[in-house]
């Protein structure tokens, strides 16, 4: 149906842009966040409505069962998902989204005339088919339905170096004026050439893509997925060019650029840089701190005594990691929690940046456990909070409180921003076993006189700390 | 539309997209990452359009594959952020009765 004019059609995505911009801005406060988000999709809805009423469509019931298809499948998948699980589902709709502009692109080829039609179909092509097989490869590696270590074989950087090639050639035939393929005597006639480049196009994608990720150690994918979603926002600004649709440039422009700026974050607050994640693989990795585990003697002890030392603390900072969200302990850290602050104990929380699977992971996990969001604190607000603190309580971390980071150089992790535990009067580490953490290097504070160990899985050891808490 | 206004649009939404983020803690960085995907799933707009000039049987059946996967990306990524971002709440408001009870 054509029942809006050009005019009013051009006026209503205006206004989904707006709300797309007001989202933005609103997901970054605690208290605007969710509100923000359910704007975002007010715009969605919008922008759905005027598609409708603006253009005319065939095939309209079709198109509107598949969308109905769509809503069925992804709506029980986000709702069911287990939040542990979350960041892989959303790298899956990243990768779908890159998928479905990789395929619209492909479709405007025949419709396009520029110059610069030609280039974004080539761009978009090419960046869909990345974020879409690059996502489909971290949602593999979170969903630990493959090795989650660096996958590196011999030749790799060369054959990524041939395929990027060929998918530019494949980019050089899609630009390239008619007049000119039909002056190469080809047997196929000029459209057809371009036909067939844009699906070479989408294949050398899709096998790039592949071949990005799998160097990628676990612990960078989210920078990875950032880095796809933003991808994938760059991809979607071009298919608007292809299309001449200014909602779909807008939109996926604000998603590149602020996916930009967030990738970035996230790889400061790792210590790392972007193409450090991608590319480290190749140059070798560090060999500094090799993980000969040291005979030295450690102090564990059990859960009676860890209680001990909590109830009779004034303040207590808790630090959670990895471990903790893998054991599914968040709730009963959370109880545990509140029955120090039953008996007058201050609890805080500190959250290192990248907690968790993603930044910000940790957050919505504890806050999940009902975990009120002021009780939990930012790096740069808890750091200076050790030095009072009776307790640090670290859960399932390692390498976020390594003091190596501060104080030995040379060492992998050095630079990286960590929790400085080790201001606080007495350290106890609930951990499964010796083993260094991610970054396979030793800490060395575990051997430190004032550290006390509990060896366990995070929530065994938690649900024992709790009942012993209790019955002081 | 004009190359050059398409340009304009491009270049002000970049601005505007790394103001709207820079200082953001880092406490709301994934529901943001969740929320600027949910966005980019309005390539919908683009795969109903494509699909509904479809002429052919390939060109549809292609379209229609598009359609799904943006509708999975828009309705999934809002529903997704959504459900991160009910579980932030202050002290203020107590925990209620939620769905599924799942401790």
């Amino acid at each position: 149906m054509a029942l809006l004019t050009p005019e009013w059609t051009a006026l209503l995505y205006l206004v989904a842009a707006v709300c797309f911009i007001l989202a933005l801005k609103g997901l970054g406060s605690p208290r605007t966040a969710r509100r923000g988000n359910l704007i975002g999709a007010l715009g969605a809805v919008i922008a759905m409505i005027v598609v409708f009423l603006s253009t005319e469509l065939d095939n309209l019931a079709l198109i509107i069962g598949v969308i109905a298809v769509g809503t069925v499948i992804a709506v029980p998948a986000s709702r069911m998902v287990k939040m542990t699980q979350m960041p892989q589902l959303v790298a899956l709709f990243n990768g779908v989204g890159g998928g479905a502009a990789a395929l619209v692109a492909l479709l405007e080829l025949e419709h396009s005339i520029s110059l610069g039609a030609y280039l974004a179909v080539a761009f978009t092509v090419l960046v869909g088919a990345v974020a879409f097989s690059g996502s489909v490869i971290t949602f593999l590696k979170l969903q630990e339905l493959m090795p989650t270590r660096p996958i590196v074989f011999p030749g790799h950087a060369a054959v990524i170096v041939l395929v990027a090639m060929v998918g530019l050639a494949a980019a050089v035939i899609i630009v390239l004026p008619e007049s000119t393929l039909a002056g190469l005597g080809l047997a196929l006639d000029a459209v057809e050439v371009k036909a067939i480049a844009a699906v070479v196009g989408l294949v050398v994608g899709s096998l790039l893509g592949v071949l990005l990720v799998l160097p990628v150690g676990g612990a960078d994918v989210p920078i990875v997925i950032s880095l796809l979603n933003a991808g994938t926002g760059l991809a979607v600004a071009a298919s608007g060019l292809v299309l001449g649709n200014t909602l779909l440039l807008v939109a996926g422009t604000l998603v590149g650029a602020s996916g930009s700026i967030l990738t970035r974050e996230m790889a400061k607050a790792m210590g790392r840089s972007v193409a450090g994640t991608l590319f480290g693989a190749f140059r070798g990795g560090s060999s500094a701190g090799s993980t000969a585990a040291s005979e030295r003697p450690v102090r564990s002890s059990s859960a009676d005594d860890v209680a001990i030392l909590l109830g009779y603390a004034n303040r207590v900072v808790v630090v959670p990691g990895y471990g903790l969200a893998v054991a599914q302990a968040q709730h009963t850290m959370a109880e545990l929690a509140q029955t120090l602050e039953a008996k007058g104990i201050e609890v805080v929380f500190g959250i290192h940046p990248v907690a968790g699977r993603m930044p910000g992971h940790m957050n919505v996990l504890l806050a999940e456990a009902n975990v009120p969001y002021e009780a939990l604190a930012e790096m740069d607000e808890v750091n200076p909070q050790f030095k009072t603190a009776d307790v640090a309580l670290v859960v399932g971390a390692n390498d976020v409180v390594n003091p190596a980071a501060k104080t030995t150089p040379g060492s992998p992790i050095y630079g990286m921003p960590i929790l400085d535990v080790q201001d606080a009067r007495q350290v106890v580490f609930l951990k499964r076993s010796m083993r260094p953490g991610f970054a396979g290097i030793e800490n060395d504070l575990l051997y430190d006189p004032k550290t006390t160990l509990l060896f366990g899985d995070a929530k065994e050891s938690l649900t024992k700390v709790l009942g012993a808490v209790k019955n002081l | 539309m004009e190359a050059i206004t398409l340009l304009t649009f491009f270049v002000l939404a970049v601005f505007v997209g790394f103001e709207v983020v820079s200082k953001v803690s880092s406490t709301l960085h994934t529901p943001l990452m969740s929320g600027a995907n949910a966005i980019h799933g309005i390539i919908l707009v683009g795969a109903v359009i494509v699909a509904g000039a479809a002429d052919d049987v390939v060109t549809l059946v292609i379209a229609l594959i598009a359609v799904l996967m943006a509708t999975i990306n828009l309705v999934g990524g809002f529903v997704v952020t959504d459900r991160m971002l009910e579980m932030f709440r202050g002290r203020g408001s107590a925990p209620t009765a939620r769905e599924g009870g799942d401790r």
